[in-house]
């Protein structure tokens, strides 16, 4: 069964606009001009359940539109969306009863009371049994290692303490799906890892179908066995995360260090009918870049053959790399934008 | 699922305990109130016996007990509304399965209910030490009275619902809300009893719900409502509540296809 069914799905807001200067002040006053801003632009998807999905894309690109849509809080504009088996929008009180939501910017907590305290007030929202209650809450707090702060009041607990707190309060009712709205955001290495194993080992024992959307693309190596990305309110890519690499990486790099000072020419030389490109870092350092085209053992074998070589590293671009590449090309919109950025890119990154 | 409504009734009476130094100023200056306008009246009184049918004793009594009920039924719920629409929390709301505006009644409840005990009944003995107030006698005066005080609670925080929900069609909505505790307060009749009012405008007053906030229950409190008029009134108060049901169910609902989430 699908967990979540979202066919040509579009939302768009009335943005104000304002005038400029007094006269314009003064009309607006009087009367308000709108225009129409798309933030989700008829996509569709489908997730089944017990699957574990990144959804990506830059600020702006409508991703947290789109969750809101998905768990009820934003009606769509037009498009149709099952989520559970429901409408989320239409039977609310009954669809949100199997789902559980994190929003990383938001807390859902009641600030001023204990965490116990918000959980017990969760747990008759969500009419959970006593019995229940007792053994999730257990479970939880072990795992995410809550012990002592359950007699905080919120207002009191770190980032990571609330969002750890976040995440047992959106699964106290024991949701299928769990929607999480970039849940690792602000939070330090060892919180986000203890997240991520969490969220891991919940999917495999319960299988609960999570979608979360993140700009860390280490939650998604580390979770999602699919990757939906957007841009400008449509999708452009979706699929396994692996794909992604193999189909928008361009090539590799490999660096050199030589014994000797080596010039440019010669290297270019060496490599002659190959089509890769050379760049110096320092007299004796040097990086080879190959498209996919070229083949490495080749490559390697003309060059160790001329000159004499110290190290080699080759270096594959990360997924952090490629998601650049895919969003400065689609911002350039041209396929000539993605090879230049590919390798401004890997410079970058690997320069220190 | 009702006990969770309860529990909202519960959990907000402990906030306010926290922080309840907050209230022991609110004594005072509520004190203060009651002593100037006292002083005021019986000025205003000089030899005169009755002014448009009040004694000064009335008026005193009149006073001190709008001012004590006022303590009661006073909440912030539009204000707290307005804010959650505009930082955009209003959204978790959305994702819990209960009514928010519900919930929203039932905070506005357990505030109440603290100060009803901490800060109504305390204020009222000092109050009667200080001036000369005279309660009824009558245990069925005071059983009325809290009953129409109850509703006079509902339709307050019906009117504060109704100008918080506003957040969702203007981007300010402060004035309004100044606006409406003004008109709350001198329509209602904590200032002036409404008797006191020129003919023209307490013949509108009569078709407004502000004068079942505070001038009614304060009129059978005093004594000065006939005791066979008395059903009438609980009845024109519990009309009001139902009337204003209506444009809130009607706001909510558009309000929910408008809901644009600020800061995504």
């Amino acid at each position: 069964m699908l967990a979540i069914d979202v066919k040509d799905l579009r939302k768009q807001f009335k943005v104000q606009k304002n005038r400029e200067g007094l006269s314009g002040a003064l009309q607006d006053l009087f009367k308000r001009q709108y225009t129409e801003v798309a933030a989700v632009k008829d996509i569709s998807f489908q997730i089944p359940q017990g699957e574990i999905c990144g959804y990506i894309g830059e600020n702006g690109a409508g991703k947290s539109t789109t969750i809101k849509m998905l768990t009820g809080i934003l009606v769509p504009t037009s498009g149709h969306i099952k989520v559970n088996g429901y409408v989320p929008h239409k039977e609310r009180e009954k669809f949100v009863n199997g789902i559980g939501v994190v929003f990383g910017q938001r807390s859902q907590l009641w600030w001023d009371i204990g965490v116990i305290e918000s959980f017990q007030l969760l747990r008759k929202v969500y009419r959970v049994s006593e019995h229940d209650f007792r053994k999730r809450l257990d479970n939880l707090v072990e795992r995410l290692d809550l012990g002592d702060l359950l007699n905080r009041p919120v207002r009191k607990l770190s980032l990571g303490q609330r969002m750890r707190c976040e995440l047992v309060a959106s699964l106290l009712h024991n949701p299928s799906i769990l929607f999480l709205d970039e849940p690792t955001i602000g939070l330090d290495i060892v919180v986000k890892t203890a997240i991520r194993d969490f969220l891991k080992e919940m999917n495999k024992e319960h299988g609960t179908t999570i979608l979360l959307t993140t700009h860390d693309l280490q939650d998604i190596e580390a979770l999602c066995s699919r990757v939906i990305m957007l841009d400008d309110g449509k999708i452009i890519y979706d699929g396994g995360l692996d794909e992604l690499k193999s189909k928008w990486s361009k090539g590799r790099e490999v660096q050199f260090q030589f014994a000797h000072q080596t010039p440019l020419s010669k290297l270019k030389q060496l490599t002659d009918p190959l089509e890769v490109i050379w760049t110096l870092e320092n007299e004796v350092t040097a990086r080879m870049w190959l498209p996919y085209e070229v083949n490495v053992s080749d490559a390697l074998a003309r060059v160790v053959g001329g000159v004499e070589i110290r190290d080699i590293k080759i270096i594959e671009t990360n997924t952090d790399e490629i998601v650049r590449e895919i969003y400065q090309s689609s911002a350039t919109g041209s396929s000539a934008g993605i090879a230049s950025a590919s390798v401004a890119a890997t410079k970058e990154k690997t320069q220190p | 699922m009702r006990s969770a409504y309860i529990d909202f009734i519960r959990m907000r009476f402990l906030t306010m305990l926290a922080y309840r130094v907050n209230y022991y100023s609110g004594i005072v200056i509520y004190a203060i109130n009651i002593g100037a306008y006292y002083f005021l009246w019986s000025a205003i009184y000089g030899d005169q016996d009755t002014l448009a049918g009040f004694s000064l004793a009335q008026m005193t009594t009149y006073i001190a007990v709008s001012w004590m009920a006022r303590a009661f039924y006073f909440n912030n719920l539009d204000r707290e509304i307005a804010n959650e629409i505009r930082d955009g929390s209003v959204a978790i709301q959305f994702i819990r399965p209960y009514n928010y505006l519900l919930v929203k009644m039932m905070q506005g409840f357990g505030e109440g209910l603290f100060r009803l005990l901490l800060f109504m009944v305390p204020g009222l003995v000092i109050v009667c030490l200080l001036f000369p107030v005279s309660l009824p006698e009558d245990p069925q005066i005071w059983a009325i009275y809290l009953v129409m005080l109850f509703l006079s609670f509902l339709i307050n925080s019906q009117i504060n619902i109704l100008t918080g929900l506003f957040a969702f069609y203007v981007e300010n909505n402060e004035g309004m809300m100044r606006m409406k505790r003004t008109m709350v307060d001198l329509f209602s009749g904590v200032a002036v009893p409404i008797a006191f009012f020129p003919g023209w405008l307490e013949g509108i007053m009569q078709w407004l719900p502000f004068q079942a906030i505070t001038y009614l229950p304060s009129s059978v409190f005093t004594g000065r409502t006939p005791q066979s008029e008395v059903l009438g009134l609980v009845l024109l108060q519990a009309v009001w509540i139902i009337i204003l049901i209506v444009p809130i169910i009607l706001i909510w609902r558009s309000a929910r296809k408008r809901l644009f989430v600020q800061g995504g």
